[in-house]
């Protein structure tokens, strides 16, 4: 199967500083991914190439064997690259409804439509169904700036899964995120990945959301991919634990609280 | 729009028509004024929901002021669909390119940059003899298909014209609002980035605005031009953009009605002001715009915000 996303010797400084190196990496259709690393490791600035909100210094990126290198933002979302922020982006002061309509609007017409009304009841019909699928049907009519930052979360990814990107991108969606809610944030968001089949990229803090969602992990260090593989096989990675998680990991006892995590939500 | 709020507008445009026909000559010419002034200010109210504020709009105002003059002092040309069309088309053909370098900017720059624009006009028209300098120079009575109303009739035909200008612009402009263009202006304002991250280009939003905001401009200087009868480069100078500003703040930017209604409020205070005093009315002016930005930032156009929701909430 040919790679999604390819990145060859991908590098990235900022002035003396070298913030990713050397980072060679494929994905798949479908895959989901992991990311992990400590603060300052290299993840974001991976996404932030891989996304075009920053150039790299040195190598290549190639979406389905296109390189993307030099794209600005809007152009590497053409090419079906999709992505959720840290802090989510999203228009604050307009309704949950109008993002909808607005991610809507470009999302699928794909045209600056001048004279057509974007709230028709078609067009409301629809963006109530995409944030009824994330389950934040009920705030549709509530000011953005109000909410929790789950709801955020939700929102800002929803928003960017709309045109069905074939590669997501999700930069820490459970940060921010009460621990009781995390979970089913991720449930619900990782059921819209697999429905819509994108290739994911999660990058995440939490162990446990790793091992529950993620079919392989890259681990980050110091701005290199230390460990690419199977999920189970990286995190048992004693060098992993050592540099990335920063202390020993019970695979064991993290798949137990796991499965008592999902039959307390079941 | 559903066909009772089309005919409710029908009604209400024939009902200010025959309003501002019937009125005294001197409230009927303000009336114009500000029907002029008003179609400015919708155009920057544009800009302004997209986060952007013009000092320069008085360029495109000045643009389709001396487009009249020109036209019907030089080129004998009085048709005032002509003219408007004329004024248009140059005020749009101007904005299409000054807007490749403005539309890059933001906040203060944009503010700036505009008004810089506006005053490079000012100064070309003060050197040039031909145009009348600082002077100006008059305005020929306008005519519509063929049909010259004369001195008496000039005034009333282009208040009629403006009268239907203001309501089909008017439509038009509310219709642009709620079109997926309109709102990414919000958008715009809001969060640049999501929206180039959900495939839309942030500069083609702007300059699109920046574009309707200049032809509406032109229209509001043609208006003003004609039924004032003389042109000079005041028009571009940054005092008159800072007054669409003043009318735009007083107005609100929550609908196309307030910049009409801010408008028409805005000649008729400093018709007051410079009668009760003559040598200190903008005092009286900047007093208003002092009490509007601390009791309703959202311009008086709030009121009627506050007026709706208050009925909505009471009706079960």
């Amino acid at each position: 199967m040919s790679a999604l996303l390819k990145t060859v010797n991908l590098e990235r400084t900022f002035g003396a500083v070298t913030a990713a190196t050397d980072i060679n990496i494929e994905l798949h259709p479908g895959e989901i991914v992991g990311v992990i690393g400590s603060n300052g490791a290299g993840k974001t600035t991976f996404i932030n190439m891989v996304t075009g909100y920053i150039q790299p210094s040195a190598g290549d990126i190639l979406v389905n064997g296109k390189s993307i290198v030099g794209k600005s933002p809007r152009e590497v979302s053409l090419a079906g690259v999709g992505r959720s922020f840290q802090v989510a982006q999203l228009f604050q002061e307009l309704t949950v409804l109008d993002n909808m309509l607005i991610a809507y609007g470009f999302s699928v017409e794909r045209k600056l439509s001048f004279l057509r009304p974007l709230r028709s009841p078609a067009n409301i019909d629809r963006a109530r169904a995409a944030l009824e699928e994330y389950e934040i049907g009920q705030y549709a009519d509530d000011v953005v700036s109000t909410l929790p930052q789950g709801v955020r979360k939700l929102l800002d990814i929803a928003m960017a899964m709309l045109p069905g990107p074939g590669l997501m991108l999700l930069d820490e969606p459970t940060s921010g995120v009460a621990i009781e809610d995390k979970f089913i944030l991720m449930d619900t968001v990782m059921a819209a990945v697999r429905k819509s089949g994108a290739a994911t990229l999660y990058v995440e803090h939490d162990m446990e959301v790793i091992l529950r969602y993620a079919d392989r992990v890259l681990a980050f260090y110091d701005g290199r991919v230390l460990a690419d593989g199977p999920t189970h096989k990286v995190l048992s990675d004693a060098k992993v634990q050592e540099l990335v998680v920063g202390h020993h990991l019970d695979l064991g006892s993290l798949e137990c609280a796991r499965t008592q995590e999902s039959d307390h939500h079941a | 729009m559903s066909q009772r709020s089309l005919a409710l507008f029908v009604i209400l445009g024939l009902a200010t028509l025959a309003g501002g026909l019937l009125l005294p000559q001197w409230m009927s010419y303000l009336f114009t004024i500000a029907m002029g002034k008003g179609l400015v200010v919708l155009g920057l109210i544009l800009l302004m929901r997209a986060g952007l504020v013009s000092f320069g709009q008085g360029l495109y105002y000045c643009i389709g002021a001396y487009m009249a003059g020109v036209l019907t002092q030089f080129a004998g040309v009085t048709d005032v669909l002509l003219i408007l069309l004329a004024s248009v088309v140059a005020s749009v053909a101007i904005a299409a390119i000054i807007g490749l370098l403005l539309c890059r900017y933001r906040e203060i720059f944009f503010a700036m940059f505009s008004m810089a624009f506006s005053m490079i006009l000012y100064g070309l028209l003060v050197r040039n003899q031909f145009l009348g300098s600082t002077d100006g120079f008059n305005v020929a009575n306008p005519s519509l298909l063929g049909w010259s109303p004369g001195p008496e009739g000039a005034s009333a035909l282009v208040l009629s014209v403006a009268v239907v200008l203001v309501f089909a612009l008017g439509i038009l402009a509310w219709r642009y609002l709620n079109s997926l263009s309109g709102y990414s202006g919000e958008a715009v304002r809001e969060n640049e980035i999501r929206l180039e991250y959900l495939g839309g280009s942030v500069f083609r939003v702007i300059y699109v605005k920046y574009v309707i905001a200049a032809a509406l401009a032109a229209t509001g200087g043609t208006v003003t031009a004609l039924v004032s009868g003389h042109v000079d480069p005041e028009m571009a100078y940054w005092t008159t953009s800072g007054e669409f500003v003043f009318i735009a703040l007083m107005g609100g930017t929550a609908h196309v009605a307030a910049p009409i209604v801010a408008a028409v409020l805005f000649e008729a205070l400093r018709t007051y002001a410079f009668a009760v005093a003559p040598y200190t009315w903008q005092m009286i002016l900047g007093f208003a715009l002092l009490a509007i930005i601390l009791f309703m930032p959202s311009g008086l156009w709030s009121l009627v915000e506050r007026f709706q929701n208050k009925k909505s909430r009471q009706t079960p």
